[in-house]
């Protein structure tokens, strides 16, 4: 396989022109061999810190964010002006307590928000890596944030935790480095990609690639950007994260236009202009290839299938205390993919807690304000906290 | 939260903290031990363990509220069913397993009774005596379901499907090739009343059985 060059260990310009700070230079002088075969490094993660690190190292929390999340936790995030995707939980006497832990979030491999992507100029050819970027995978994901927390001298973390996309990383975590994981929280996650979700993302792909801008990937080297395709890729998965009940309840039949409809193709329901809106928002800030291959990683994720099949051999003996959240109206992470993991883990009377939380803001309820599912959250930290002597 | 009801309907009544049949039943766990809880409720036994005696505790419960108000405490549950769930746990995983007025509200007692004592090494067990005299007194009397203070709902309302006698359960057990190892019958109290845990008087006087059980040879 092709191995990628040494860059040269300068942030690159990315899709969104912003410089981001802090970043790590990784995979020096072992590079990351990812599971396609290529070799990486030194690379760089872009990452963010909250609170800080104790003496003996062992108050460290990993954020792993979702899809279109990124390492902005909390405070503004500086290419969107918006709150970080947390902002609320993250704070001095918050969940996530800055007096007591220390959070760390990192942009994903294949993101494109610092950490090394697609979007990032090929040191071997002065352009875009584009579709030459190598396919990545949760578990290099995963490798890459080992990587990190050896680069901050971290040899446990206390906690790993994050819903969705993160979740899939907190069940790699826990499986593959259990002995670095205390404690792990996977929010309305699964143990792998389901048929209907790798459907929602083949869509969502080739509204991507059948956008003239594509340019097949290489738009930056004509400087466009497919954004008609990535606005519908986004338009189509943010349907997922919500439900139907949610979506009746924030917009039913209502029109834009008090006066009626006007029998044409604009957005006349409230929902189609909120969707475009949701479109439009997301292409300023992320970049096409980095969904493909995202998207990509998360199609790939079956934890099983790394052991023979068997989800109860992934957690064979595992000291890990687990806390497992689900939530009623998720259709895209239902319920039973959470069962299917607690089933797992009880065959190995693993420390496991299981709680699927009544709400009908679907999938993306991790990420709002629902009080049940906090409080939990809260109660585990604070129990794992006891347990590990932080508290 | 000082008064409360139970599946079962027993009032907590907590002078250290736990109801007093859930203290009889702490009385029973070695500290330090593993302690599976299924039915765990709100987690009040569990709480107790955890802190009290420094058990590695986890629990199992069906109820919504019950998960959350145990997970908001920072103890280890899992919301889940003990008629298909316990099918999971390894063999011989725990020390104790324990079944605490909710053996009576399984869809199918006996196998769970069976997993109980795969699943620990002892089982602890306690129910509702349905041939305590005040339940018999108001079927005989006035030809009604017994409506008491430990089984405060009406027929139609009441989560528990499968009442038996403490002489009904003993039986079922040497069935089921479960030996009896301590044995405790309750007044209404929920305190030991000076009568042994089984025999004529215990089904008679005995407002709930509190039984040890394990694997038969």
């Amino acid at each position: 396989m092709a191995s990628i060059e040494k860059p040269e260990a300068r942030a690159y310009p990315q899709a969104s022109g912003y410089e981001h700070r802090p970043v790590a230079m990784l995979g020096d002088p072992t590079p990351l061999i990812l599971d396609c075969g290529t070799t990486l490094g030194p690379f760089r993660t872009a990452y963010q810190t909250y609170g800080s690190l104790n003496r003996d190292k062992s108050n460290a929390i990993l954020a792993c964010h979702a899809l279109s999340g990124d390492q902005y936790l909390a405070g503004t995030n500086p290419v969107t002006g918006r709150a970080g995707w947390w902002d609320d939980l993250v704070g001095p006497g918050r969940l996530l307590d800055t007096d007591r832990y220390f959070v760390i979030c990192p942009n994903v491999l294949g993101g494109c928000m610092g950490t090394l992507g697609p979007a990032d100029i090929d040191p071997a050819t002065g352009k875009s890596y584009a579709l030459n970027f190598p396919v990545i995978t949760i578990a290099d994901m995963v490798r890459a944030q080992v990587l990190l927390l050896d680069h901050l001298g971290i040899d446990q973390v206390f906690c790993v935790l994050g819903g969705s996309m993160g979740g899939m990383q907190v069940l790699e975590w826990a499986a593959k480095f259990p002995e670095r994981v205390f404690s792990a929280v996977p929010i309305a996650a699964a143990a792998h990609h389901t048929a209907q979700n790798i459907a929602f993302h083949e869509v969502g792909r080739q509204a991507i690639m059948a956008d003239r801008d594509w340019c097949g990937g290489d738009y930056a080297a004509h400087d466009k950007h497919p954004r008609h395709g990535l606005a519908v890729a986004r338009m189509a998965a943010h349907i997922t994260y919500l439900s139907e009940a949610a979506f009746h309840r924030k917009f039913g039949r209502m029109l834009q236009d008090s006066n009626g409809v006007t029998y044409g193709f604009e957005a006349e329901f409230q929902v189609e202009s909120y969707l475009r809106h949701q479109g439009s928002a997301f292409v300023d800030r992320f970049d096409a290839n980095s969904y493909l291959y995202i998207t990509r990683a998360m199609d790939y994720f079956d934890l099983a299938a790394d052991y023979e099949g068997s989800l109860v051999a992934a957690f064979a003996g595992t000291p890990v205390r687990f806390c497992l959240i689900s939530f009623t109206s998720d259709w895209l992470f239902p319920t039973p993919e959470s069962r299917a993991i607690v089933h797992a883990l009880n065959s190995n009377a693993a420390n496991v807690s299981f709680v699927e939380i009544d709400t009908d803001t679907g999938h993306d309820s991790f990420l709002l304000d629902e009080p049940e599912f906090r409080a939990i959250l809260a109660g585990f930290l604070n129990g794992a906290a006891k347990h590990r002597g932080l508290i | 939260m000082s008064e409360e009801l139970t599946a079962a309907g027993g009032r907590t009544d907590r002078p250290d903290g736990i109801r007093v049949d859930l203290q009889l039943i702490a009385n029973m766990i070695d500290p330090g031990s593993r302690v599976l809880d299924v039915g765990c409720g709100d987690g009040s036994l569990l709480y107790h363990l955890v802190n009290r005696k420094a058990v590695d505790g986890r629990g199992l419960e069906i109820g919504q509220d019950g998960v959350n108000a145990c997970l908001r405490q920072g103890l280890s549950v899992v919301q889940g069913d003990a008629d298909t769930d316990l099918k999971d746990y390894p063999t011989g995983s725990f020390d104790y397993v324990v079944l605490s007025q909710t053996l009576q509200a399984t869809h199918r007692p006996a196998q769970v009774l069976r997993e109980l004592v795969r699943i620990g090494r002892y089982a602890i067990v306690s129910f509702p005596n349905f041939a305590h005299w005040r339940c018999r007194w108001h079927l005989v009397r006035r030809g009604r379901m017994p409506v008491t203070e430990n089984l405060p709902l009406p027929w139609h309302a009441t989560p528990n499907i499968h009442f038996c006698t403490i002489t009904d359960f003993l039986e079922t057990c040497a069935e089921q090739g479960i030996s009896v190892e301590r044995h405790h019958a309750l007044n209404d109290q929920g305190r030991i009343g000076g009568i042994r845990g089984t025999g004529f008087l215990a089904n008679l006087l005995g407002a709930q059985g509190v039984f040890m059980l394990a694997k038969g040879d």
